[in-house]
């Protein structure tokens, strides 16, 4: 067991997701169920997601609050177990009792608060260092040696050694995403979920902490899971997007094909959204309704009552991810009948 | 200037604190047209949203505006008994923040926030108020205003809230908004459809904006001018474009340079070393020296001004060069 991802099997993907779903039990107490008639309540946070993320990859996950793309995370990590469904690291199911421990140093979290992800009480070195304590026996490192790998992990993200002997209130939060991702990389995992991490930053900070990040997964060939609402942020640093509404993957493809052209009406009107910084002056469509309630999501399609292109059978049946044509590798999938079907404009961008 | 709506010229925000006073704002001079939107953007810290408070005088103690003057259409306001500034707020300036459940009181209506609102600053009959809040509600695209008058806070989304909020900010018919943040907490596409509101409904009916944000992208879309700021002071004010397309302070380039794009293809991000430095250790000189890649020996020892620069006003010794 002590050989990494334990007897994976070549080729295969690094992390697998296989019709993956988690439902939270949102009911109101039995006694009100009881006297005033109310029915259980399901909420449906994550409905069937499949994706794969290949070795020395970074894979993109966009969507808005309540798409459910921290619970994928949660899911991935094991803060959460599926509802139904599959998960694979190396070619091995790790859902299952017990499959976990052997591949559980491998995957490591960071979190988008720097403030709460940190005990204020411990000092910096035994915050990083504690992945390190958690090794099984065998594999433990001696003191020194711990502390030598410590200094080495506070420099390696921009940190100095002496920063060790400090506690987090002292630094800002910036600094305090840099020791996130330092105690991150104690154990040398091989998979790095990053739910948000920049979310809470300023946009200078943000910019260290991405140059950092990208610079590490080159020295360290890590793979990368990256969540964020920011598709710009997004666009900088993933290989792969995948895009989320309601709790399924509507859309997935390479970064450049689906900036380029995307083919979900939900993403073209996300990328319509983003702000234009240049100043070309392009009519930006103002996109009707919002999200709807994730305890009674729309039938068929969950996207429908926004869409422009929706018909019957959008309002039916519920569409699933088909390859799609366009140019540029990786052309990706997409779940939407209107795509399937052709009856979407081929233009670049929606004007509605 | 002469007929700027509002003008405020070296605004001066202090906290005392036991190891003396921390200047949070200094020597902050802007002014702001009739029907104008002015962003004004920086970094936590930066004082934009302390710049906006001291205008409305919601600055809470100990806290106090320790230099300066505001004036709102020709009239000095900021050193009005609490009474005077009460009834220009709301009347005169409206305010709309980022979280828009601390906006609204969460045990009144909506319906009753607004008619007292109007009620309070307009001298209307309660009939006519009520209609007026209802028209103001479809105005700002809630649906079913009719039904959703007597509902209360809770039961609207965050995007509707906005909305309502943005009713309330525009009750009385002010001159001027303050809207801090106003899109921070909301998700892309609904911020997308809240800036296109505030931007309709200001040209509509000729009201200012002071837009404080810090997001680049909500200032390009919105305002008309610009006004970055770093450590308590405006370090460079200009038209948005030429802000955006040639800025002049090495600040504002890194500024620029670190927002990722969806379009451009950047390897590397640019790179502001360092971080804004606390109110407790302000550098002397031009405060962004330690981290400014070009700085200079004056830079260090004395403090520049803002100067003219091309299309904006900058405060960089390397503009005077």
């Amino acid at each position: 067991m002590k050989t990494p991802a334990a007897g994976a099997l070549p080729g295969a993907p690094l992390v697998e997701l296989v019709d993956v779903a988690r439902h939270f039990d949102v009911s109101p107490p039995w006694l009100n169920r009881m006297l005033e008639g109310k029915p259980r309540a399901l909420l449906k946070a994550v409905d069937g997601v499949s994706l794969s993320i290949a070795r020395g990859e970074t894979l993109g996950l966009v969507g808005e609050s309540g798409c459910g793309k921290s619970t994928v995370a949660r899911l991935i990590v094991g803060l959460y177990r599926p509802t139904r469904g599959e998960i694979r690291y190396g070619g091995r199911r790790i859902d299952l009792d017990g499959a976990r421990r052997p591949v559980r140093r491998e995957m490591q979290m960071i979190f988008q608060d720097p403030y709460a992800s940190l005990n204020p009480r411990w000092h910096v070195s035994d915050i990083v260092a504690e992945p390190l304590l958690a090794a099984p026996g065998e594999e433990r490192l001696s003191g020194p040696a711990i502390a030598a790998r410590v200094a080495e992990l506070l420099e390696q993200v921009g940190l100095v050694r002496a920063d060790g002997a400090k506690f987090p209130h002292q630094f800002s939060g910036g600094q305090r995403q840099r020791i996130s991702i330092a105690r991150a990389l104690a154990g040398s995992p091989k998979f790095l979920v990053c739910d948000e991490p920049t979310s809470a930053l300023d946009v200078s900070v943000q910019a260290q902490v991405l140059n950092l990040m990208r610079r590490l997964q080159r020295e360290l060939g890590l793979t990368l899971l990256f969540i964020s609402h920011n598709l710009a942020v997004v666009h900088h640093v993933a290989d792969r997007v995948g895009v989320m509404y309601l709790g399924r993957i509507v859309e997935v493809a390479g970064t450049k094909a689906l900036f380029a052209d995307p083919q979900h009406p939900y993403t073209r009107m996300l990328l319509e959204a983003v702000p234009d910084l240049a100043l070309t002056g392009k009519p930006r469509t103002a996109v009707a309704g919002e999200v709807p309630n994730p305890l009674e999501p729309p039938k068929g399609c969950a996207f429908h009552p926004r869409c422009p292109y929706a018909n019957e059978r959008c309002r039916v049946e519920v569409p699933l991810l088909k390859p799609v044509r366009r140019a540029g590798a990786d052309a990706g999938e997409a779940a939407c009948h209107a795509v399937e079907e052709g009856r979407l404009a081929r233009s670049p961008t929606v004007r509605v | 200037m002469v007929d700027a709506l509002l003008a405020v010229t070296d605004l001066r925000v202090e906290f005392p604190t036991r190891h003396g006073t921390l200047v949070a704002v200094d020597g902050v001079s802007l002014s702001i047209a009739r029907g104008e939107v002015l962003g004004v953007v920086g970094e936590s810290g930066a004082g934009k949203s302390l710049t906006g408070a001291a205008v409305i005088g919601l600055i809470d103690p100990p806290g106090r505006i320790g230099a300066g003057e505001v004036w709102l259409a020709g009239r000095r306001i900021d050193n009005l008994p609490a009474e005077g500034l009460r009834r220009i707020r709301g009347r005169e300036i409206g305010a709309v923040f980022q979280d828009p459940l601390t906006s609204l009181d969460p045990l009144y209506t909506i319906g009753r926030q607004l008619t007292e609102t109007m009620t309070t600053h307009l001298k209307l009959s309660s009939s006519t108020a009520r209609q007026r809040a209802l028209d103001l509600l479809g105005e700002v695209g809630i649906p079913a205003p009719k039904r959703r008058f007597d509902h209360y806070p809770h039961q609207f989304s965050g995007g509707m809230r906005q909305r309502v909020v943005i009713a309330l900010a525009l009750a009385a018919n002010p001159k001027l908004i303050i809207a801090d943040e106003p899109t921070t907490a909301l998700d892309v596409s609904i911020q997308a459809q809240i800036i296109a509101l505030m931007k309709r409904l200001c040209r509509e009916h000729g009201t200012a904006v002071m837009l404080i944000t810090h997001d680049m992208g909500v200032i390009a879309e919105t305002a008309d001018r610009v006004a970055v700021m770093y450590a308590g002071r405006i370090v460079e004010i200009g038209p948005v474009a030429d802000v955006i397309h040639d800025p002049r302070h090495p600040y504002t380039q890194g500024l620029m340079g670190s927002i990722p794009s969806i379009v451009a293809d950047r390897d590397e991000l640019a790179q502001i070393e360092g971080a804004m430095p606390r109110l407790t250790a302000i550098p002397a000189g031009c405060a962004f020296h330690p981290r400014c890649p070009h700085a200079f020996d004056r830079c260090r020892r004395e403090r520049p001004e803002l100067m003219p620069a091309g299309a904006t006003r900058a405060a960089c010794w390397l503009v005077a060069a």
